[in-house]
């Protein structure tokens, strides 16, 4: 059951009883109006209602949707190419997977209205290799959609003919970079690309402009059609528009996932209101708020903000509202949504070990600050949890990160070296008082300069 | 004072200093010029760019302009107008300039750029550069030097990879050196068009391998252990047999056909160790076949002559002149000579004044094999065009010396001279050998060489220093890079005495003094001499050759003129 303070769009039917994922269900429940009325529109109408919804991207960094189609190519005479990034693989993050688990006809409709507006004709949705079970769920819907005329040749009598394919990933968390996944969509390595030049939107699938949209995104492009770009953009706050889903886990009561207009709720309102607290006896350490990648909050910490005339106003970390920009102005991001809660029973070193080891395992080895700085910072990590931590090495793990960021093809750089950046900035004292910490470094390792 | 750039030149300015560049230049190349160095592991001129390496981060920055009035935005501390400075520091070789550009290489962000990347390019890398076969010539080892901390900070494991992998019959993978700049990868793909390496795993497991069921066979494998910029790909031929501080480095023509790749030969104390390509962008960018690279085995081969033979007993190189002279004059107007398409062009104007002296016919033995479309042509002979700008030949010679055979047949011709060539491969049976006397300059025993009633032992290509002529009429030079055995002598001296044993004009000897001779006789090369030849060659006129059916067909930087 949605949980008071939620407003449901994109899940409002995600775990109602009786909801299925077929096209009958869909369609009981007005599914396709939105094509049918989006098909009426002109596609440069459609653009123009999405750049007035102030929708942002809901797969991490947050990009304007309405910018980023209006980026496109569409002067080359080259086919332009929607592509449905569904590699959902940020940890802490499991959005996507319900809509196409459960709704995968609001996807399918969404990818439509979108293809419309951008004069696509092959849309493709690239699934993470671990969801085996939502490619079939899309493939039969894609059938389901195509048989009753909804997909594929001359859409409802429109004349209008866009066919939309399932590709699996093969389980690689950098896919999930939007010109990794071009990359493995053309069936090579998932190296990313450099930008300049590769930019999707002039050189991307098939070196032709390509849009590469969250599926949560996607969804809301179809409920903006709905109600109108100036209505869309009423909802959450004044350039942090729409609802969002937020995916909580961890050291909470109620864990799950809920959907909230952008900013109209708080951190310490989800935590505690939403999510009940934290577990009997223990009480909250860090929170990682948008998945693995963005930086750690500590509980009880305070940010000095500006205002925009100015002057600046203290924030606590409960009273931030879970939008993009109070984020970003904290240090960290709204990223995909997902919530990680870490309480007093957690040792932070332990916590870094893990998400070492999960981004050492996932660089794609391509450029070289991520590819050996990210197994570098694992081996300290783990090497501290296994009894051979060392006073130096919580600054060596800063050094190694601080190497990093800002250095490499992708934003993999900066999803690695966050989390020790951050780890570190805030609970530096923990790496530094690590049980099995040796009094006096390493001869080898002192600097001879 | 300075004229205004032309259009085509973009004005950028990098690390204070003001230049202008061909427009698409990228910011290492412009660096270049103003003699900035921006290191770099994984790119290459000659191949795409991937930008993976991130050694050559550098930081960008435009003038600001008011974004209202476009009016330039001037800073009042220094007076000039204000530069926007990127953040974030952006890579080098994936950087074309632009008009204004303005490039920083030695600040403190740049510095850190580099160090870190230097460290980790160093912590999974072995660090035994002592018994490593890269040392002396390894990017790691000098840009370590150049840019580098100097120590270690890492105390982990080191990854453990596949030391020797046999990647083809000629390459060597050690992957625990590798440190994936990709550059083989795309090389093979790109250059050679043979797509077999790639990439396994991934993070800093990430291996290099061939694809399943596959081998690094093609003929220009052993580029890749070129382009390696670490110890990870070498040559089997190569490794570990010599240092390379220790070897000499000589410029060489790639003899094995009419495309004549640049070369350098690589030599100590008289013994050749290896060759590899001489970067010229007009004939054979950076690369050369894996087939030239073998050709020095020959200056050690069994069955090298190098002593005099008049009548198959060891003689002066007085006797066997004298011996020729008779032979001469015996045989008086039923001599023929046969030249060589691998003889320098020096040789080959000796060879032509030698017919002239015996006024005898010359002859040329082709060597027609099939283009691989790159560097390898269908002409196998490095100089059949030597011959016509020499004047050796007027027309292209045929497959096989039939009419030599006819002319020994018929008793028209008793007395050859074979000039570097082996007349029994070029189609004389034993019995037509048998009836003439053959005088021979040769470098390895061959049934001409035993047949011969005087052997004179000769120099190969990379004993002596000559010129060719390729196929794109490039006139190109190549250098002694050791001395021949001892007992040879070198063509131009055989072949000015043998001149004089016919009754010609004295001949030159040496090439200063067949250079004079050209000077005057060649119209192309009028005013030259062997020293003004170009490092990188002369291209000569193909004009007065337009007509001739030659054979090659395209490859790198030729296409053949068609009628």
């Amino acid at each position: 059951m949605p949980a008071p303070a939620e407003r449901r769009i994109i899940f409002k039917h995600i775990d109602e009883p009786g909801y299925t994922p077929d096209l009958a269900c869909y369609l009981r429940h007005g599914g396709y109006a939105i094509l049918r009325k989006a098909l009426a529109m002109a596609p440069a109408a459609i653009i123009d209602e999405v750049k007035k919804s102030g929708l942002r991207g809901r797969g991490g960094a947050g990009f304007g949707c309405g910018l980023k189609w209006s980026l496109v190519d569409r002067k080359s005479g080259k086919p332009i190419y929607l592509v449905v990034n569904a590699d959902e693989s940020e940890p802490g993050t499991f959005k996507d997977r319900y809509i196409i688990h459960q709704d995968p006809h609001q996807l399918l409709e969404g990818i439509m209205v979108s293809s419309w507006a951008n004069n696509v004709r092959q849309a493709y949705i690239y699934i993470r290799g671990e969801f085996p079970h939502g490619a079939r769920i899309l493939e039969k819907a894609i059938a389901e959609a195509r048989a009753a005329n909804l997909v594929g040749p001359n859409v409802l009598g429109s004349g209008y003919s866009c066919e939309i394919y399932v590709h699996r990933g093969a389980g690689a968390y950098i896919c999930g970079e939007e010109t990794g996944l071009i990359e493995s969509l053309e069936g090579k390595r998932p190296y990313p690309r450099i930008k300049p030049p590769y930019f999707p939107a002039v050189l991307g699938l098939y070196q032709c402009p390509t849009i590469v949209n969250n599926v949560e995104t996607l969804c809301h492009v179809k409920h903006i059609v709905d109600v109108g770009g100036e209505e869309f953009a009423k909802i959450g706050t004044p350039g942090n528009t729409g609802t969002r889903v937020l995916c909580v886990s961890g050291h909470v009561r109620r864990p799950g996932y809920f959907e909230f207009e952008v900013g109209r709720i708080t951190l310490g309102q989800l935590l505690h209101e939403v999510c009940g607290g934290p577990l009997p006896g223990r009480t909250f350490k860090a929170i990682i708020p948008g998945g693995s990648s963005a930086k750690v909050l500590r509980w009880g910490e305070t940010f000095t903000l500006k205002n925009k005339d100015g002057s600046t106003r203290t924030l606590a970390v409960e009273d931030i509202p879970m939008d993009f920009d109070t984020l970003a102005a904290c240090g960290t991001m709204g990223g995909s949504g997902g919530v990680i809660v870490m309480d007093d029973s957690v040792n932070m070193v332990e916590a870094l070990a893990n998400i070492n080891a999960f981004y050492a395992h996932e660089s794609c080895g391509q450029c070289t600050p991520c590819r050996e700085g990210s197994l570098w910072m694992k081996k300290i990590t783990t090497r501290m949890v296994h009894g051979q931590a060392r006073a130096e090495d919580g600054a060596l793990l800063l050094g190694v990160a601080d190497q990093i960021a800002g250095r490499t093809i992708c934003a993999f750089g900066e999803a690695c070296s966050w989390p020790t950046q951050s780890f570190l900035a805030k609970f530096g004292d923990e790496f530094r008082a690590y049980p099995g910490t040796k009094a006096t470094p390493r001869p080898e390792s002192v600097p001879l300069a | 004072m300075s004229a205004a750039p032309p259009t085509d030149l973009v004005p950028v300015t990098i690390d204070g200093q003001e230049i202008a560049v061909p427009k698409g230049t990228n910011v290492i190349e412009a660096a270049r010029r103003v003699g900035v160095d921006v290191p770099f592991y994984c790119y290459h001129p000659k191949l795409s760019v991937v930008g993976n390496c991130r050694m050559c981060l550098v930081e960008l920055g435009q003038p600001a302009v008011d974004p209202a009035t476009k009016a330039p935005v001037m800073d009042p501390v220094t007076g000039r107008q204000r530069i926007n400075w990127i953040p974030r520091p952006q890579i080098g070789c994936a950087t074309s300039v632009t008009p204004g550009l303005h490039v920083r290489t030695q600040t403190p962000q740049i510095k850190a750029c580099r160090e870190g990347v230097m460290e980790f390019l160093l912590i999974n890398h072995p660090l035994d550069c002592p018994i490593c076969d890269q040392a002396g010539e390894c990017k790691l080892q000098e840009q370590a030097t150049g840019y580098g901390r100097g120590y270690s900070r890492f105390i982990e494991q080191k990854n453990v990879k596949p030391k020797r992998t046999q990647l083809g019959p000629r390459v060597m993978l050690d992957d625990e050196r590798c440190i994936l700049c990709s550059r083989c990868i795309r090389f093979c793909k790109e250059i050679a068009k043979d797509d077999v390496l790639g990439f396994t795993d991934r993070g800093s497991y990430s291996t290099l391998t061939c694809y399943p069921g596959r081998q690094l066979t093609n003929n220009y494998s052993l580029n890749t252990v070129d382009l390696c910029p670490v110890g990870a790909l070498t040559s089997t031929d190569f490794r570990f047999k010599m240092r390379v501080w220790f070897l000499k480095q000589t410029p060489g023509i790639d003899p094995e056909s009419s495309a004549g790749a640049n070369t350098v030969v690589w030599s100590r104390e008289g013994v050749i160790y290896r060759i590899t390509p001489r970067e010229n962008d007009a004939v054979n960018d950076a690369w050369m076949a894996d087939s030239g690279r073998e050709l020095y085995k020959q200056v050690r081969a069994p069955g090298r002559l190098a002593g005099v033979r008049v009548a198959g007993t060891p003689a002066t190189l007085d006797a066997a002149v004298a011996r020729a002279g008779e032979l001469f004059r015996a045989a008086a107007g039923r001599v023929a000579v046969v030249g060589s398409g691998r003889s320098s062009v020096e040789e080959q104007w000796l060879t032509r004044r030698l017919a002239e002296a015996l006024q005898a016919p010359a002859y040329l033995v082709s060597r027609v094999g099939e283009g691989d479309g790159l560097l390898v042509s269908a002409d196998r002979n490095p100089n059949v065009r030597g011959a016509l700008v020499t004047g050796l030949l007027r027309a292209l010679p045929a497959q096989r010396l039939d009419e030599l055979a006819a002319a020994i047949d018929a008793g028209r011709v008793t007395t050859v001279v074979s000039v570097g060539e082996d007349l029994a491969a070029a189609g004389l049976t034993p019995a037509q050998l048998a009836k003439v006397q053959v005088v021979h300059l040769g470098t390895a025993e061959s049934p001409t060489s035993q047949a011969a009633a005087v052997l004179l032992p000769a120099l190969t290509v990379f004993e002596k220093a000559g010129c060719f002529v390729n196929q794109q009429f490039r006139l190109q030079r190549f250098q002694r890079a050791v001395p021949g055995p001892a007992g040879t002598h070198d063509d131009l001296e055989s072949l000015a005495r043998l001149i004089g044993a016919a009754g010609g004009a004295a001949a030159p000897a040496d090439l200063a003094g067949v250079w004079c001779e050209l000077a005057a006789a060649v119209p192309a090369l009028a005013g030259r001499t062997f020293t003004s030849v170009p490092d990188l060659g002369l291209p000569l006129d193909p004009a007065p050759f337009a007509g001739l059916p030659f054979v090659e067909g395209p490859g790198l930087h030729f296409t053949p003129a068609r009628a």
